[in-house]
């Protein structure tokens, strides 16, 4: 009886540790495939933009408002968060967003 | 914890009247989207790992909103259903919990590297009833309209959490004279090296208030892996951006900490309302801090047809920590005001619920909702606006029709 009730607890002892010892891994949902819309300089735009993030942070910003938006979003991107992006990449981006977005 | 059964018991049959109102509120949220009352609001709805079909605003990172049903489905919003922001695309997807250290470091007597068995036995339980409100919340809302998250009033939760207060955990490490500042920075990093690692700071004397917390659990379970897993700061009052997830460093400093996270991002102008003429810049900022009050009906969404008759309005309050005095309801365009019956005090830092019975004849009406906090302090009846989009907090409104 004493022998049954050690190897249980014994049990339940692996159980936790196992439990314990084991990572805690999850899976995000795959990213959707996310198209930016048609227009010039929307290839270098998706390439550069989603090297660090996914296209819906472009897509998901308030419509039409225009160059100084657009200009302020690409300088903030490559000065505070140092994207590196060529001068003449920059620049066909932000004219892309500000025509197309 | 007052989850739809209390809530019900709580407010008996009034709350019952109301059951068919809710279930109208829970069908926005069918199907696979979810139509934010904003232009270019259209999201998906999806289900992320230990989530409930979340409305995604970004994939990557991940960044997923409450639909705002929940609100009225319990005073707790549950693990599931809480919001997910994250800044920086390198988020940590495998963590060992038996190998996790949080490191306290920099101007202490003695570093310390404590595992998570540590922090649970070794440290005195503490636990609160809290919003966690994202400093973005509404932002889609601003007019006009600002870049970033375009969020509408899903970014924000009231859990119980349970962890260790970070005083005591600072006190065993022994803080050195001349200490300023204690810096916090988590397992999630940028996509680059040139990005700014996420990085928050308090004062000093406010790591020290017996407040925060690092905590481990939320609504007595573990941490949901998106909300911070394993442990995460919990600085009741403050908004979301100082609640950094998955937790890993705690450094105290004897100067003022310049990281982007806090001398660049999350400042809001330094005046009494956090607030410039729309279109403007403010002359001077201050780091955001504390909650302002909000309130919300979670019964009734804007254009909702409801019977001609007396009907259960409720919803919820909530403020930096000061604690809602009275909630007050008007539907005569914000003309007389009438006070709300207060529901269930879960501490000064929660949701505070709020009830009450309003008649209405066949027609339109306009319901707006306004809470005053305990220092007096209440919600504008015009927009507050600023650069980035925080702390929105205006008189909410919405139009219902009775037949």
């Amino acid at each position: 009886m004493k022998r049954i009730a050690s190897l249980c607890a014994l049990y339940a002892m692996l159980c936790w540790m196992s439990a314990w010892a084991a990572p805690v891994t999850i899976e995000l949902p795959p990213e959707p495939e996310q198209n930016l819309r048609v227009g010039e300089g929307q290839a270098v735009t998706a390439n550069n933009c989603q090297s660090c993030h996914s296209l819906d942070y472009i897509e998901t910003q308030p419509m039409r408002k225009g160059a100084p938006f657009w200009d302020a979003e690409v300088k903030k991107m490559i000065q505070v968060f140092g994207a590196p992006i060529s001068e003449a990449d920059a620049k066909q981006i932000a004219a892309y967003l500000a025509q197309t977005y | 914890m007052l989850d739809r059964r209390q809530w019900l018991k709580t407010f008996g049959v009034l709350a019952l009247t109301s059951l068919d109102a809710a279930r109208q509120v829970g069908a926005a949220t069918r199907g696979r989207t979810y139509t934010q009352p904003f232009a270019n609001g259209e999201r998906v709805l999806v289900k992320y790992p230990g989530k409930r079909p979340l409305i995604r605003l970004t994939a990557r990172p991940p960044q997923l909103e409450t639909p705002f049903a929940v609100f009225d489905e319990s005073l707790i919003t549950p693990n599931d259903a809480f919001f997910v922001r994250y800044h920086l695309s390198d988020v940590p997807l495998s963590i060992d919990p038996a190998r996790y250290r949080v490191a306290v470091q920099g101007r202490v007597k003695a570093p310390l590297s404590l595992s998570l068995a540590d922090l649970k036995s070794n440290f005195e339980r503490s636990e609160i009833v809290a919003v966690n409100q994202c400093s973005g919340n509404s932002r889609g809302f601003f007019d006009p309209r600002v870049a970033g998250g375009q969020l509408g009033n899903g970014a924000m939760a009231n859990a119980r959490w349970t962890g260790v207060r970070l005083k005591d955990v600072l006190a065993k490490a022994g803080i050195l004279d001349g200490a300023r500042q204690v810096t916090f920075n988590g397992l999630d990093r940028p996509a680059i090296d040139a990005t700014p690692d996420f990085v928050k700071t308090l004062d000093i004397d406010h790591a020290l208030d017996g407040e925060v917390m690092i905590a481990y659990a939320m609504n007595g379970r573990d941490l949901p892996f998106l909300n911070g897993y394993p442990v995460r700061l919990v600085v009741p009052g403050f908004y979301g951006t100082y609640w950094v997830k998955h937790l890993s460093e705690i450094t105290v400093i004897n100067d003022a900490f310049d990281g982007f996270w806090m001398s660049k991002a999350y400042r809001i102008p330094d005046n009494a309302c956090a607030c410039v003429a729309p279109g403007t810049k403010p002359a001077a900022t201050v780091p955001i801090n504390r909650l302002n009050v909000r309130s919300f009906v979670t019964n009734l969404r804007d254009g909702q047809k409801v019977k001609a008759r007396t009907t259960i309005v409720r919803g919820i309050a909530f403020d930096g920590g000061s604690g809602i005095k009275e909630v007050l309801v008007s539907t005569d365009a914000k003309r007389t005001w009438t006070p709300a019956k207060l529901g269930p005090d879960h501490g000064k830092y929660a949701f505070r619920p709020w009830t009450i019975a309003l008649r209405f004849a066949r027609g339109g009406h306009e319901i707006a909702v306004r809470a005053v906090n305990a220092r007096g302090q209440t919600q504008p009846d015009v927009p507050s606006w600023n650069p980035a989009g925080y702390m929105r907090n205006v008189v909410e409104t919405l139009r219902v029709v009775a037949k």
